[in-house]
C-alpha cells in the first residue's frame, strides 16, 4: 500500500501554491467546510505575489465616478486583443471590487483619497485609475493579509513541500506525490480535489523578473494527466525590467512608475511612444507631447499618454528603439519621473522602487532617469477552465491565478492579476468544496503509478550521467530567450524546438551530488522536467499562431490574422505526445459586444 | 569591467555540525553576494543549500550573517567590501540549523499563530470604511514588514538564550503586535498579551532590532516603546492605581 510505505495525509481538497490565488482559494474552500492543505514550496508569505508592486484593478469609482465593471471589462479585452474569455473577464470586472473591500475587512491598508476612501491610480490600458495600491508594494500587503487570514483559520499549511505529479483514478483526481525539502522524504496526498495556483513558467528565459519557483510546475502536472492547455504561446515581456548592472537584468519596474508621472524617453531624449500608437488604441491616446502633459494635469478633458499604452505595444516599442541604434549604453531606454515629479513624491509613491535602484544600481531615482528594457514577466496561456468555476477539462482538478487560461486573451493589462488572483483564487475554493460535497464513490489510490513517480524522482541520484542540473537550466534560458523571445519567426521557434528536445535527452543523463536532505542540485533537477514541458508547450502554440497578436509577436507574420482572431490554440497531450489544435472562441452576447463597440 | 575572482567562506554543514568551507569563484558587475552562492551553486557545489526567492529585497528568504552581519543576500554588494577581502557567510545563529544556509524559522510562524486575529469594528452607516491617510501612515510602515527575520535574528533576549523563546514574541510579532494595536478600524485587546505571553517586558530597548531592519522600520521608536507604554498605562498608571483602590475599598 503506498499510503503505508509514504507520508501519507488525506484531505477534501489540497491546494497547491501559497500566492494570492492559492491562499484565496484555501481561505474559501476551509470557509466552505472543505478540509483544505494548503502546500507551498517557499515559506509562507514568500510567493511571488509578495512582489507584485502596482495594484490591484477594481473598478470601486473611488476617484473616477464614472468608473464601472461595464469600463474594466471593455478595457481588458480590448488590453488582450478581444482573444479573451469574454465570461471570465465580465466575472473578473464585476467581482473585482467586492475582493478588495474584502481584503480591508481582513486588515489590508491601502492609501486613501482625501475623503478616506482607497486610493486608485492609473495603470496602462486602464481608462480610468483603477489600481487599489499601497505604496509599490501592493504584493506585499495582499499577500501578508491573506497569510494572517488563512493562519486565524487555522488551515494546515505544509511549506517548503514541492508536489510534483497528481494521481488520478478512473480519469478523476485522487491525490498528489512530492517531497519535503527540508528532510527530502516524499509525501503522499490522498484527497478529492486538487486546486493549482502555481503559477507560470517564467523561469524558463533568462532575463526575467521570476524567482526559482516559477518553473511551469502546474502546467505541467496537468497537462501529464491529460489537462488541456490553452494559449500557451502568449508570453508577457513586461516593458520595464532593470538592466544594468548585469547581476540585476529583468528585476521588474513598476508601471505604477508610468502611472504616477514618468515617461519613456530614448538616447536622443525623444518620448518615442508617440511614434507607437496602433491604430486600434488611436481613439483614446493622445496624438501628441502637448496633450499628454494636459492629461496630467487634466484627465477627463484629455487623452492618456502612450506612455500608457498596454505591455505588449509599449514592450515592442522598447524593443524597437534599442534594434534601431536609439537605445541606452546598456541596451535599454530611460524611464524618467525625476523631470516631472518632486524628490518627497517620488520616495512616498515608490519606496521600493527608489531603494532598489539606489541598492542595486547607485541610481537616485529621483534625480536621474531610471535605465529599463523588456522581462519575461507572466503567462497568459496555462491551464484550460471553466469561466465560472475554474473546473479544468480533468474532474476534480481545478486552476486559479496565472497557471491558468482565459482571462488576459493575448495580453494581460497591469493591475489584472492581482484581481485574477482573488476573484477566480475564491471560485476555485469555492467549486472544489462544491465538488467534494457532491463526489460519490471512494478515492483510491494507484500504489504502482506512486512507486515509478518516486522512482523517476529518485534517478538523479542513480544516474550513471553527469549532466549538471544548473548548466541544463542556464541553456534552456538561452534557447528561450534568443528564439521564443519578444519577436519570433518560424525558423527560431523550430530550431528552439530541437534544442528543447536535445535538452530533454540530457535531462535524463542528470547527476547530483549530496543526499536528499535540503538539496537545491536535486530541486532543479526535478524541476526540468515541468520547465521543458511548459517551454515545449510554449514554443509549439507559437508556431501554430501563423499572426502577431499580444504577448506572441510572429516576423514572419506581422499583423493579426481575423482566421486567428477567432481561435484558442489548445495542447493536449496524448500517449506522451503533445498534440495541437484550434478551437472556437466562446460566442460573446449581444449585450457585452455592444460595450466594446462603444466609442471612448 | 574584467571578471574578478573572489574567495568565500560559506558555512556548511547541518545539525549534527559542520564547518566553513573555502570557494574561489569569479564574479561580475554589480553583483550580490547571492549571485556568488548561486555561481556557487552552478560551478562547484550543486547541494549547498540556500533560500531565495525575489532576488529584489521584497520577500526576506534570503537572510544570512555575512562577515558576521545580519543581512539579505540579495541587497549586499560586492563591491562594499575590500579587494581580496574573504567574505564569510553563515546561516542565522538565532534559529536551528536545517542545512547550510538554511535555518528552521518556525519559531516565527508558531508565535504568529498566537496573536489574536485583526477584528475590525463595524462599517460606517453609508457601509464603507473611512479612514484618513495620515491615521494609517503609522500603521503601514509596519506593514512594510518583509519578514527576513533579521530582527529576531540579533536579538539578545533570544539569540543565545533558547530558554526565553518560549516566553518571548521577538520584534517582528511587536511590529505585527503594534500594526494591529494602532490599526484604526481593529478592536481585539492585546494588551495583557504583550505583558504575559509576548514577553515584552524582556526587550531593553536596545536597537539592535531597528539598525539591522532592511526596510529600515524604527521598530523600537515606533512599534516596541509605543507598546510598552500601552502596558504601563493599563497595569502600572499611578492615579490608576489609586483609583482602584479607593473602588474596592468602597465595595
Amino acid at each position: 500500500m503506498a499510503e503505508a510505505k509514504y507520508e501519507t495525509h488525506e484531505y477534501d481538497v489540497v491546494v497547491v501554491g501559497a500566492g494570492g490565488a492559492g491562499l484565496r482559494a484555501a481561505v474559501e474552500a476551509s470557509a466552505q467546510g472543505a478540509k483544505t492543505a494548503l502546500v507551498c514550496k517557499s515559506l509562507l508569505g514568500k510567493a511571488h505575489t509578495v512582489m507584485a508592486e502596482g495594484g490591484i484593478a477594481a473598478a470601486m469609482g473611488n476617484v473616477y465616478s464614472e468608473d464601472n465593471w461595464q469600463v474594466h471589462f471593455r478595457d481588458t479585452m480590448r488590453g488582450g486583443k478581444l482573444l479573451n474569455n469574454w465570461r471570465m473577464a465580465q466575472i473578473h470586472a464585476q467581482e473585482s471590487p467586492d475582493r478588495v473591500l474584502e481584503l480591508e475587512e481582513w486588515g489590508a491598508l491601502f492609501d486613501r483619497t482625501k475623503d478616506g476612501l482607497i486610493l486608485q491610480r492609473d495603470f496602462g490600458g486602464h481608462r480610468y485609475a483603477r489600481l487599489a495600491h499601497v505604496g509599490d508594494r501592493t504584493g506585499l500587503e495582499m499577500i501578508r493579509t491573506l497569510q494572517q487570514h488563512a493562519v486565524h483559520q487555522g488551515i494546515d499549511v505544509y511549506m517548503e513541500c514541492n508536489l510534483q505529479r497528481l494521481l488520478t483514478d478512473g480519469g478523476r483526481i485522487s491525490g498528489a506525490f512530492g517531497y519535503w525539502r527540508e528532510s527530502g522524504k516524499f509525501i503522499l496526498f490522498k484527497c478529492k480535489a486538487v486546486v493549482l495556483a502555481t503559477g507560470g513558467g517564467g523561469k524558463a528565459w533568462k532575463v526575467t523578473s521570476n524567482s526559482w519557483e516559477y518553473t511551469g510546475d502546474g502546467v505541467t502536472m496537468a497537462s501529464d494527466v491529460g489537462a488541456d492547455l490553452l494559449d500557451m504561446e502568449f508570453m508577457q515581456f513586461h516593458p520595464t525590467g532593470m538592466v544594468w548592472p548585469p547581476s540585476v537584468r529583468g528585476i521588474l519596474v513598476t508601471e505604477g512608475v508610468r502611472g504616477d508621472g514618468g515617461t519613456l524617453k530614448n538616447i536622443k531624449n525623444e518620448r518615442f511612444m508617440f511614434n507607437y500608437i496602433p491604430d486600434f488604441f488611436k481613439a483614446e491616446t493622445a496624438a501628441t507631447i502637448e496633450e499628454a502633459e494636459r492629461w496630467y494635469e487634466d484627465k477627463r478633458n484629455n487623452r492618456r499618454t502612450p506612455d500608457l499604452l498596454p505591455r505588449d505595444e509599449v514592450a515592442r516599442a522598447i524593443n524597437s528603439e534599442v534594434k534601431a541604434g536609439r537605445g541606452t549604453p546598456h541596451g535599454g531606454v530611460f524611464l524618467d519621473i525625476a523631470s516631472r515629479r518632486p524628490a518627497d513624491y517620488i520616495r512616498r509613491r515608490l519606496p521600493s522602487m527608489y531603494h532598489q535602484f539606489k541598492e542595486l544600481a547607485d541610481v537616485d531615482i529621483t534625480a536621474e532617469p531610471m535605465e529599463v528594457g523588456p522581462t519575461c514577466h507572466y503567462s497568459m496561456g496555462g491551464v484550460r477552465v471553466d469561466a465560472d468555476t475554474t473546473a479544468t477539462t480533468v474532474p476534480g482538478l481545478f486552476a486559479a491565478g496565472e497557471v491558468a487560461a482565459g482571462l488576459h486573451g493575448a495580453n494581460r493589462l497591469g493591475g489584472n492579476s492581482l484581481s485574477d488572483l482573488l476573484v477566480f483564487g475564491r471560485r476555485a475554493g469555492l467549486y472544489a468544496a462544491e465538488y467534494c460535497k457532491k463526489f460519490a464513490g471512494t478515492v483510491s489510490l494507484d500504489n504502482d503509478q506512486v512507486d515509478s513517480y518516486a522512482g523517476e524522482m529518485l534517478a538523479p541520484f542513480e544516474s550513471k550521467g553527469n549532466e549538471n542540473p544548473y548548466t541544463i537550466h542556464a541553456d534552456l534560458q538561452e534557447c528561450m530567450q534568443d528564439l521564443v523571445g519578444i519577436i519570433r519567426t518560424e525558423a527560431e521557434l523550430n530550431q528552439a524546438l530541437m534544442i528543447i528536445q536535445q535538452l530533454k535527452q540530457r535531462s535524463q543523463n542528470v547527476k547530483v551530488e549530496g543526499n536528499r536532505h535540503y538539496n537545491p542540485g536535486w530541486h532543479l533537477a526535478l524541476d526540468l522536467h515541468s520547465l521543458l514541458n511548459f517551454a515545449q508547450a510554449a514554443t509549439l502554440a507559437a508556431i501554430e499562431r501563423k499572426e502577431s497578436r499580444g504577448g506572441h509577436t510572429r516576423d514572419d507574420f506581422p499583423n493579426t490574422d481575423v482566421k486567428f482572431a477567432k481561435v484558442n490554440i489548445i495542447v493536449r497531450r496524448k500517449n506522451g505526445e503533445m498534440n495541437l489544435s484550434q478551437e472556437p472562441l466562446p460566442e460573446m452576447p449581444d449585450d457585452l459586444k455592444a460595450l466594446l463597440e462603444e466609442k471612448k | 569591467m574584467a571578471e574578478q575572482l573572489v574567495n568565500m567562506r560559506v558555512w556548511r554543514g547541518d545539525a549534527a555540525g559542520g564547518e566553513f568551507k573555502d570557494y574561489r569563484i569569479a564574479i561580475g558587475e554589480g553583483q550580490v553576494v547571492l549571485d556568488v552562492i548561486h555561481a556557487i551553486q552552478a560551478h562547484q557545489a550543486g547541494d549547498l543549500a540556500v533560500r531565495w526567492n525575489c532576488k529584489a529585497g521584497k520577500c526576506g528568504s534570503c537572510s544570512a550573517e555575512v562577515n558576521g552581519k545580519p543581512r539579505l543576500m540579495c541587497m549586499t554588494r560586492m563591491n562594499t567590501f575590500a579587494p581580496g577581502e574573504t567574505i564569510t557567510v553563515s546561516p542565522m545563529r538565532t534559529f536551528p540549523i536545517i542545512r547550510d544556509l538554511v535555518t528552521d524559522v518556525s519559531y516565527n510562524y508558531q508565535k504568529a499563530k498566537e496573536i489574536p486575529a485583526f477584528k475590525p469594528k463595524p462599517k460606517e452607516a453609508d457601509g464603507t470604511r473611512r479612514m484618513y491617510q495620515e491615521d494609517i501612515d503609522r500603521v503601514q510602515e509596519f506593514h512594510k514588514c518583509i519578514e527576513c527575520f533579521l530582527c529576531q535574528n540579533v536579538c539578545h533576549v533570544i539569540r543565545d538564550h533558547d530558554a526565553n523563546k518560549p516566553a518571548f514574541a521577538g520584534p517582528r510579532l511587536f511590529v505585527r503586535l503594534a500594526s494591529l494595536e494602532m490599526h484604526p478600524l481593529d478592536t481585539n485587546d492585546r494588551i495583557e498579551l504583550m505583558k504575559q505571553k509576548a514577553g515584552l517586558g524582556y526587550c531593553n530597548i536596545t536597537k539592535c532590532c531597528t539598525e539591522v531592519c532592511p526596510e529600515h522600520i524604527h521598530i523600537t521608536d515606533n512599534a516596541i516603546i509605543p507598546l510598552k507604554e500601552r502596558v504601563v498605562d493599563r497595569y502600572y498608571d499611578p492615579i490608576a492605581k489609586l483609583l482602584g483602590l479607593f473602588s474596592s475599598k468602597n465595595k
